[in-house]
């Protein structure tokens, strides 16, 4: 039998191609920063309460820096389903080779994580000692709740201090964490696009423009998917109030649903014209790059324009900056805007902000070495091996999953809703 | 003796103690004999002599271990075929393992040129250029990847994480992942048997003697004289990595 070269099973190859060419970059990479990317920008859009102190935002806020930390994991899913040794993906803390783009990569992350948690914590210590306070005062509490008064115990570590002075110190720290984490997150992501922006090997890659775009592409991913998952949430703790208050009232409105939809639409709001501005810099970066490219017309742009304009046109101006970029920007803007439009203008956003990557990382693979010949990727979407699985569609719906599971798990640590009420218990 | 002549005489022999103790830190021998080694491999394809027979990918894959039928290879003969409207055609099938019998390019649908309408036709062996400045080196995340001071760059089969990065930083497409080891793998200008006194599989392997190994550091060595007196040309030499596998003949076609 023949052993299966990497590569080999989704690689088109047309023309001349170097023997050894494949794409071996494959969904995992185009993840990878995609992820990395979501991360990133909520985490700045959590910032913009904590640091500018933007009071429209504190839910939606509350709601990124949970999932930035949910993400965060997540993000590193990718490069371990992409490694052909991920036994050995240690080795970059053990050997890092500091010439290389990837090897300071753990130690951002982890740095990044520190400070995610360290905020998180800051932001939810009151709510721990209250917690850990109410259950301690219920009798005769059972085994799930003594866990909780345990873990509630632990998470406090040991400074129970609520009071008004201890409170103003936490968030004066909050601040200081939100404003070293911006340009954290900004290196973190920014990072990231140098990976692919100091290749000099590959033409599409290769410019200094790229950390800049991967870096606005970032917040854009990271706001529209706040938006969208914020929203989301609140969509369904309506119907639930709905529901609720229906079994009770059948012919009367809920005033809790109304106050809900109030706190949603503020927030919406103000989070959207954050994502159009940020959407109309990405647009203009990205747009610039390939005008630059055309206008200066270096050799290998000769190449590079069958690509752009004729291999991936649909991909590129079609998918990314038609679907991805123009029209939500239109929906965002054109007036009357709802949440519902606002969502659906996000999930956009999310398909543009993936389809950048994909034409980033798959499109730059796509030109030969030889100057004469392209390849082409083709998706294994049935896991027929586990290459396949891996590397293909259900590999991606892992990683794409992975940070909802997450998030419901911190969210029984961090709740991001019932803290509102727990703040007002606090306050009262 | 005053305090002046004192503090004079101190500065002066301190100064004279430091300098010795200063010299011997510095002169680590292994580092002397990395940037003075007597050998320096380098590699000389004489273009003119290639007939594309396809031996020395044979010899390659069955030297080094690299399963015959897969496409992967560390070297590969590539094909140029210019014709009389100035068309560029190339291939390489099996990275041209068996040989270019064919008058028919491997392009789709099998283009065939006739012999009157070919005004220049070529073959190319390549491999990895063993580059004095290895991007390949600089991006390897974990050190895998390493220039020996006689100019080779290897790969530590146990240490590579097969992250890929490697092999998206070299320009000229030497790089891919075995087949059988998971990990990065590449020419290794067959090292073992150079330091056995042998040359490379493949230039053993070429009937026509169009591939050379040789020591640029021994002025006498055939292919440093060709370096240092013929017109020689590199690949990708805008890259800045300063590839060590010269050519001869070489065409303005060839990247």
């Amino acid at each position: 039998m023949i052993p299966a070269v990497y590569g080999e099973s989704w690689t088109l190859k047309e023309l001349m191609v170097l023997p050894n060419e494949f794409i071996y970059w494959s969904i995992q990479i185009v993840m990878y920063p995609f992820m990395t990317g979501l991360v990133a920008g909520s985490f700045i859009l959590s910032s913009l309460y904590h640091l500018f102190g933007i009071k429209a935002l504190k839910g939606v806020s509350r709601f990124a820096l949970v999932f930035s930390l949910a993400l965060l994991p997540a993000a590193n899913l990718p490069p371990l389903l992409f490694l052909q040794s991920p036994e050995r993906a240690h080795y970059i803390f053990i050997t890092p080779h500091f010439t290389s783009a990837i090897a300071a990569f753990g130690l951002v992350v982890l740095l990044y994580a520190a400070l995610v948690a360290a905020e998180l914590w800051f932001i939810y210590r009151p709510y721990f000692v209250e917690s850990e306070k109410a259950l301690r005062a219920i009798p005769g509490l059972g085994l799930a709740g003594r866990l909780r008064r345990v873990l509630f115990g632990w998470l406090t570590l040991g400074a129970r201090d609520i009071g008004e002075e201890a409170l103003r110190l936490d968030a004066r720290v909050v601040k200081i964490l939100a404003a070293v984490g911006i340009p954290v997150a900004c290196f973190l992501h920014g990072y990231a696009g140098f990976i692919f922006g100091a290749v000099k090997a590959n033409a599409v890659w290769m410019t200094p423009l790229m950390p800049i775009i991967f870096i606005v592409s970032a917040v854009v991913s990271g706001i529209a998917f706040c938006i969208l998952c914020y929203a989301g949430a609140m969509e369904l703790r309506k119907l639930f109030l709905r529901r609720q208050f229906a079994r009770r009232h059948p012919h009367a409105c809920s005033l809790a649903e109304h106050r809900l939809a109030g706190i949603e639409e503020v927030e919406v709001r103000v989070a959207s014209r954050y994502l159009a501005v940020f959407l109309l810099v990405a647009l203009v970066l990205e747009l610039l790059d390939v005008v630059f490219r055309g206008y200066t017309a270096m050799k290998s742009w000769d190449l590079l324009r069958q690509v752009v304009y004729g291999r991936d046109f649909f991909e590129i101006f079609v998918l990314q900056h038609g679907v991805g970029r123009l029209l939500p920007l239109l929906l965002l803007l054109l007036p009357g805007r709802t949440v519902k439009r606002t969502m659906a203008a996000a999930a956009l956003v999310l398909v543009g902000v993936f389809m950048m990557r994909w034409n980033v990382v798959i499109g730059g693979q796509s030109v030969s070495l030889s100057a004469a010949g392209f390849m082409a990727y083709d998706l294994p979407v049935a896991p027929r091996d586990i290459s396949a699985f891996k590397e293909g569609v259900a590999g991606a719906l892992l990683v794409l999953g992975a940070p909802f599971v997450l998030f419901w798990m911190l969210n029984k640590i961090f709740p991001v809703f019932i803290v509102e009420r727990a703040e007002r218990a606090i306050k009262t | 003796m005053n305090r002046r002549t004192f503090l004079k005489d101190a500065i002066v022999v301190i100064t004279g103690a430091a300098l010795p103790a200063a010299a011997l830190e510095w002169l680590d021998p292994r580092q002397v004999l990395a940037e003075n080694p007597q050998i320096r491999w380098a590699f000389l394809v004489d273009t003119h002599k290639c007939a594309g027979c396809g031996f020395c990918v044979k010899a390659c894959k069955a030297e080094n271990d690299i399963p015959y039928e897969a496409s992967v290879t560390r070297t590969w003969i590539e094909r140029y075929v210019v014709t009389q409207s100035g068309e560029l055609l190339a291939d390489s099938p099996q990275g041209g393992r068996d040989g270019f019998t064919s008058g028919s390019i491997d392009l789709p649908g099998g283009t065939r040129v006739s012999e009157e309408e070919i005004i220049r036709g070529f073959f190319v062996p390549k491999l990895c250029n063993h580059c004095a400045s290895p991007p390949c080196v600089q991006v390897c995340p974990v050190g895998a990847t390493y220039a020996t001071p006689q100019g080779v760059v290897l790969v530590d089969r146990q240490w590579c994480i097969g992250c890929g990065y490697c092999i998206m930083g070299c320009p000229y497409g030497a790089r891919f992942f075995h087949p059988v080891h998971k990990s990065v793998d590449k020419c290794t200008l067959c090292t073992h048997r150079l330091t056995r006194g042998d040359a490379s599989a493949c230039v053993e392997a070429c009937p026509f003697g169009a591939r050379q190994v040789g020591n640029l550091h021994d002025p006498n060595d055939p292919v440093t004289r060709a370096v240092v007196s013929e017109r020689i040309g590199v690949l990708r030499d805008s890259y800045g990595s300063r590839p060590r596998v010269y050519y001869l003949g070489l065409s303005k076609e060839v990247h």
